[in-house]
């Protein structure tokens, strides 16, 4: 697609595009290339000489077992933050949906969260699940649960899926709303006709009708657990305890800061890359075929 | 209209009562305890009402600080973060806006290649390239300033996307109008495209606002004296990690006054806020 009515110019249109191209070419593709050739690259142990060794740096990777469990663990923290974050967003989006009286104001009270940056999301709720003060640790020990997150790793683990998803919930509730609000009324509408309950309403026409945005969700909220976790981790648990909260961004940061391996360092990053990517070609093919429709 | 039997709305009205309750009282909990004594917070005692320590611990955290030895006044992180967001929104939108105008209204050699220079960068943030930005910032001797704190973070495509996007709608007769009217391209965008560009610019405002006042692990590395803390980073240090010496009711109107400005955003400008947010999703 290409505008007919255009400017003659020679120099114009390079000056307007300089300043982003500058910053582009400066801060993002000077260190991705940076990130890309140190991870071919071997330090020696005093920073003097470099050796280029191929895929050494990935294969050793590959071989740490801390690198592995990291991976996984990843995938297991965003799915399970995707996944129980999605469904209490569909279902206070499905009650909004409904025609009730103060509707505005209830969307209003569930979309502020979506504002919360992640490391006061995670001081709010290290602070109510602290074992010695936090209050809503006080009611599970009352109930018998030995609740102790700074010791116990599958407990941390929760803790940053529950505080994680809890963010999450007004994006979701707003797409999700957005969602049902282009249902047309009258699918549903024949649907009653026929005799379909609501519940059976919901399930054969309602669902999958919202499932473009399902998906679209899913993978919004796996790149948002992949990178906009770290705040909350870094403030609650800072990969510990152990490394029962290390995901792979947070390996990135906390090998990076004990300043070792540089090639490593890289390497984790050529392949956060290459995860990126792949999420977002996920994504754009989606959204080319909604546009489509 | 399907009709909705009353029964059915009151559990709708409980549901939704529920799930604004979820949402908030994490919030609420953080501000009770932003007015009560540490003391009393340390043994576990909280109560679930307010306090009578609201001024003198927000008079305290906004002037003074906590009582640390590195104590810094979160007033002046707030600066740093207002400092930091602004800088962000604006110098994307300023950027983004003129580089997308010369790809739609101009023809040039390597128009196209620029283009996809820019639009790649849409697929990676600044999170999984960390260090080597960091080296070029410091080599630029841009750590602990601002323009190192905002210029990584503008190196993205996205609000240039979306005015190209927004270009290619605008019809082709008010540029062959202004045309005739003797404009120059300059003249062009500033007295026609601009002015269209209004709603845009400011849905596109209020998400890179947020964005920015909420970013944390690049203010992190990237800012090493304690005067040019963001309040996301300085709430983070303020967390000890011998416990007895955290000042919570400090933490805690730290947090609550980092959520205000964005909060406040998002609930004002709700329309742009909820359009912006559509419409930067890729």
């Amino acid at each position: 697609m290409q505008k007919q009515a255009i400017f003659q110019s020679k120099l114009l249109p390079y000056a307007l595009v300089a300043p982003q191209l500058a910053i582009v070419l400066i801060f993002f593709y000077w260190p991705a290339l940076q990130a890309v050739i140190q991870s071919f690259l071997l330090q020696d142990a005093f920073g003097l000489s470099t050796t280029f060794v191929w895929f050494d740096n990935y294969i050793e990777l590959f071989r740490d077992p801390a690198y592995f469990e990291s991976i996984v663990r990843t995938f297991v923290f965003s799915f399970a933050i995707a996944v129980s974050s999605l469904s209490f967003a569909l279902l206070l989006a499905v009650m909004a949906d409904k025609p009730l009286r103060g509707s505005v104001l209830y969307r209003t009270l569930l979309i502020w969260p979506y504002a919360v940056a992640p490391p006061v999301v995670g001081v709010l709720w290290i602070f109510m699940l602290h074992p010695s003060l936090g209050i809503i640790a006080r009611y599970l020990r009352a109930m018998g649960v030995d609740w102790n997150p700074l010791l116990d790793g599958d407990q941390a683990a929760a803790l940053i899926i529950l505080a994680a998803a809890w963010k999450q919930i007004s994006y979701n509730f707003l797409f999700f709303l957005a969602g049902l609000q282009a249902i047309p009324k009258s699918v549903l509408e024949a649907a009653a006709i026929d005799g379909a309950r609501p519940m059976r309403r919901f399930w054969t026409v309602t669902f999958p009708l919202l499932s473009p945005t399902i998906f679209f969700l899913l993978v919004v909220n796996i790149v948002y657990a992949f990178f906009d976790t770290f705040g909350i981790i870094d403030t609650m648990t800072r990969g510990g305890p152990g490394t029962s909260t290390v995901t792979l961004v947070y390996k990135v940061y906390s090998d990076g800061l004990l300043g070792g391996n540089l090639g490593s360092s890289a390497a984790q990053s050529v392949i956060l890359m290459i995860m990126v990517i792949v999420l977002t070609g996920i994504q754009f093919r989606f959204v080319e075929r909604k546009v489509t429709y | 209209m399907v009709e909705e039997e009353g029964f059915r709305r009151y559990i709708a009205h409980i549901i939704l009562w529920i799930g604004i309750a979820i949402v908030a009282f994490p919030v609420y909990i953080a501000f009770i305890a932003s007015t009560q004594d540490n003391a009393l917070i340390a043994n576990g005692q909280m109560s679930l009402l307010p306090g009578g320590h609201f001024f003198e611990t927000y008079y305290q955290t906004i002037f003074v600080g906590t009582s640390g030895s590195t104590r810094e006044p979160v007033g002046n992180m707030m600066l740093n973060s207002l400092v930091m967001a602004l800088l962000i929104a604006v110098g994307k939108i300023a950027i983004s806006i003129i580089s997308a105008y010369a790809i739609v209204y101009f023809r040039f050699p390597f128009r196209m290649p620029i283009f996809w220079i820019i639009f790649i960068t849409l697929m990676l943030p600044v999170e999984v390239r960390i260090y080597p930005t960091y080296k070029i910032v410091a080599d630029l001797h841009m750590l602990d300033s601002y323009a190192g704190l905002a210029l990584p973070l503008i190196a993205s495509a996205t609000a240039t996307l979306l005015f190209r996007q927004f270009f290619m709608t605008v019809p082709d007769e008010l540029l062959e109008a202004s045309r005739i009217d003797g404009a120059g391209p300059l003249r062009f965008f500033w007295d026609t495209l601009l002015p269209l560009s209004r709603t845009n610019m400011a849905a596109l405002f209020v998400i890179l606002f947020i964005l920015g006042w909420n970013q944390y692990l690049w203010p992190l590395l990237i800012t090493t004296r304690d005067d040019m803390q963001t309040i996301q980073v300085g709430i983070r240090k303020m967390i000890t990690t011998t416990d007895a010496l955290t000042e919570w009711p400090i933490v805690m109107a730290t947090a609550v006054l980092a959520m205000l400005p964005p909060v406040f955003v998002v609930v004002v400008m709700q329309k742009l806020f909820v359009r912006g947010l559509v419409e930067t999703e890729k």
